[in-house]
């Protein structure tokens, strides 16, 4: 037995001999590749082939599919393709071959790219409608959910509420208060270092106190939200799509955005506002951290300094924004979790597009209600 | 066992293997020979898939020896796809992979070849097994429960192993599938040359297709022979098994 295959080609008058040897199998496949390829350019000169397997010791689909390639190329203009020879335990799995690959499926044509630049851009637009269609709707349906709610108290689902919010809220206490701590001395750091230029520290406690009560307090700790928890939605809804959990659901009569996207949505609703206040405090207490040892003004100094900035108006202009970007990131966490298709790669994609959107939409609504409050004059 | 060994694709001796202090399979000892179906029959829970999969290395053993081809196995080897074929009882393809890409990954990854030819071998296995060429461009989430069966055989089958192992092939297919299927693992069988081991609760496919069959319960190996002798089995849980109420009534349908 050979331990390499071979193919050995020899011209008699208008008929070309090709006799392969040895294991014709896919572990060699690289030196069958090259064996059939040096004999391909002399199959077309002449006018019969035939192949005489009977130096074949081992054949499998692989090795059977390039010689019925090399036969089949012989064919193809009008010439005749044959195998001699063939052992019995082979013939069946040639006779296979043979039949296989009759029919190229016609490749897709190399798309045009700019038609494709255009296409992708309306598809782009047509999925941007759908978005806002999808979240309308989901929005549509958690209302009626509230309403039902309100009508049959005893229909809310308490104990998924509660776990969520222990989950969300009590459970990402330690993280955000560490960040909010650490983004209030940075604050304060960078004030007194650059107002100390021109005598004009003391106002830093007024920048730290605004700063942090009306836009970073809450937008810190919403961007925080939407990664820590609105994935955790996106995912868990996901998998539960994929492995029809919420297929299930519905069969039984129950509606999956009572019993699963309520609780949810609910709970981010309750811990957000109550997040951004701690947050809030822990950045207070950070910038006050860092006044008293770098910038020299002691704790009574900065809590009365405080006391004159900011006004309860500046905590609430914080503190209401915070229900309504917890209601976004919930519905749009939500939303991507019940677009998940069958693929893991789904999962994955759709979890990544539900964080960059809501964290996208709380920065867009943060915007409209600067813009808002700033002509109501709050 | 006086037969020579190189007759033998799979021999297994005195296996015992165990989660914590639950032994499942207790010094089972088995042959599997070369060329044949061996089907393999056992209670749910009892052990069947543990040995499938203690065979192809993926739960570790306490005791006992595992030839495959000759060779004792122990641990991950490279280049296990070209000894062996695996069809899980959910297909387990690739769901970020199209049905093509499935199939050609154990060559790829195997192999050097070139693209052209790679396409081909797959469009070939995917014919080979009853799909038309273009469900290559499909991905597993679009495909049916007997379709995803398919394209997991033209996986396990990329490399024409020598032995092909199926957990449960016919498990969630109608009756006319399910034929369908056993009739195709049948002509692959003898056209490639398998040695087919076979985890099946079907007794369509036991008496169709196997060569033997073999019954495990309580962790050995407790008959084994073509299936007209394990009907005649005196063994008390394999009289159950194919003397209950559910093979009766099957049985005598079929006669």
């Amino acid at each position: 037995m050979n331990s390499e295959p071979l193919l050995q080609a020899t011209p008699s008058g208008d008929v070309l001999k090709l006799r392969p040897e040895g294991p014709w199998t896919a572990a060699n496949v690289s030196v069958l590749e090259t064996l059939s390829r040096s004999v391909g350019a002399d199959v077309g000169r002449f006018r019969a082939v035939t192949l005489d397997m009977s130096g074949v010791s081992a054949l499998d689909t692989l090795g059977a599919w390039v010689l019925e390639k090399l036969s089949r190329r012989a064919s193809s203009s009008g010439r005749s393709a044959e195998f001699v020879g063939v052992a019995d335990h082979f013939s069946g799995l040639l006779d296979e071959v043979r039949g296989v690959n009759r029919h190229t499926p016609a490749l897709a044509a190399a798309p045009n790219p700019i038609l494709l630049r255009l296409s992708d851009l309306g598809k782009a637009t047509v999925g941007a409608r759908e978005d806002i269609t999808i979240f309308l709707q989901l929005l549509g349906a958690l209302s009626m959910a509230v309403i039902g709610v309100l009508r049959h108290p005893r229909s809310m689902r308490l104990t998924s509420m509660v776990y969520q919010l222990y989950r969300i809220g009590w459970q990402a206490i330690p993280i955000v208060a560490l960040i909010t701590f650490l983004i209030g001395a940075i604050i304060a750091q960078q004030g007194f270092f650059h107002f100390r230029r021109f005598g004009a520290e003391s106002y830093t406690v007024d920048m730290v106190g605004i700063l942090v009560l009306r836009e970073l307090g809450v937008l810190i700790v919403a961007i925080m939200v939407a990664g820590r928890s609105g994935s955790a939605y996106t995912a868990e809804l996901g998998s539960m799509k994929m492995r029809e959990e919420i297929d299930a659901l519905s069969t039984m009569g129950l509606d999956p955005v009572h019993v699963l996207i309520l609780p949810r949505v609910a709970a981010l609703v309750i811990a957000l506002p109550i997040l951004a206040f701690i947050g809030s405090i822990a950045a207070l207490y950070g910038g006050g951290l860092v006044a008293q040892f770098y910038g020299g003004m002691g704790p009574a100094i900065y809590i009365a300094r405080l006391h004159d900035a900011i006004s309860v108006t500046h905590f609430e202009v914080g503190i209401l924004k915070a229900p309504f970007m917890a209601l976004v990131i919930g519905i749009v966490a939500c939303s991507e979790g019940l677009r998940v298709k069958g693929s893991a790669e789904s999962l994955g994609r759709q979890t990544t597009t539900s964080v960059v959107k809501s964290i996208f939409l709380v920065i867009v609504l943060d915007g409209l209600f600067a813009i808002f409050f700033a002509s109501i004059g709050m | 066992m006086s037969e020579p060994q190189k007759e033998f694709a799979i021999r297994v001796r005195d296996l015992v293997v165990g989660f914590g202090r639950q032994t499942v399979l207790d010094h089972l000892s088995l042959d599997v020979r070369k060329g044949e179906i061996l089907g393999l029959v056992g209670a749910s829970g009892g052990g069947k898939s543990v040995l499938m999969r203690t065979i192809i290395g993926l739960i570790p053993r306490r005791e006992g020896t595992i030839e495959v081809m000759g060779q004792a196995i122990g641990g991950r080897r490279q280049g296990a796809a070209l000894t062996w074929g695996i069809l899980f009882q959910q297909g387990a393809l690739f769901s970020s992979l199209t049905v093509r890409q499935n199939v050609q990954f154990p060559l790829r990854e195997n192999l050097v070849l070139s693209q052209e030819l790679m396409d081909e071998i797959a469009i070939a296995k995917l014919e080979m097994v009853g799909l038309l060429p273009e469900d290559g461009d499909k991905y597993p989430s679009e495909l049916s429960g007997g379709m995803t069966k398919r394209v997991a055989l033209a996986r396990a089958l990329a490399l024409d192993p020598p032995i092909l192992f199926l957990d449960e092939p016919t498990s969630g297919l109608d009756p006319i599938a399910a034929g369908d299927f056993d009739e195709l693992i049948s002509t692959l069988q003898k056209t490639l040359g398998l040695t087919v081991f076979m985890v099946t609760h079907d007794l369509a496919s036991l008496t169709t297709v196997c060569d033997r069959v073999a019954a495990l319960a309580d962790g050995k190996i407790v008959a084994i022979g073509p299936m007209h002798e394990l009907l005649q089995s005196e063994h008390p849980w394999v009289r159950a098994y194919f003397h209950g109420k559910r093979s009766q009534m099957l049985q005598h349908e079929m006669r």
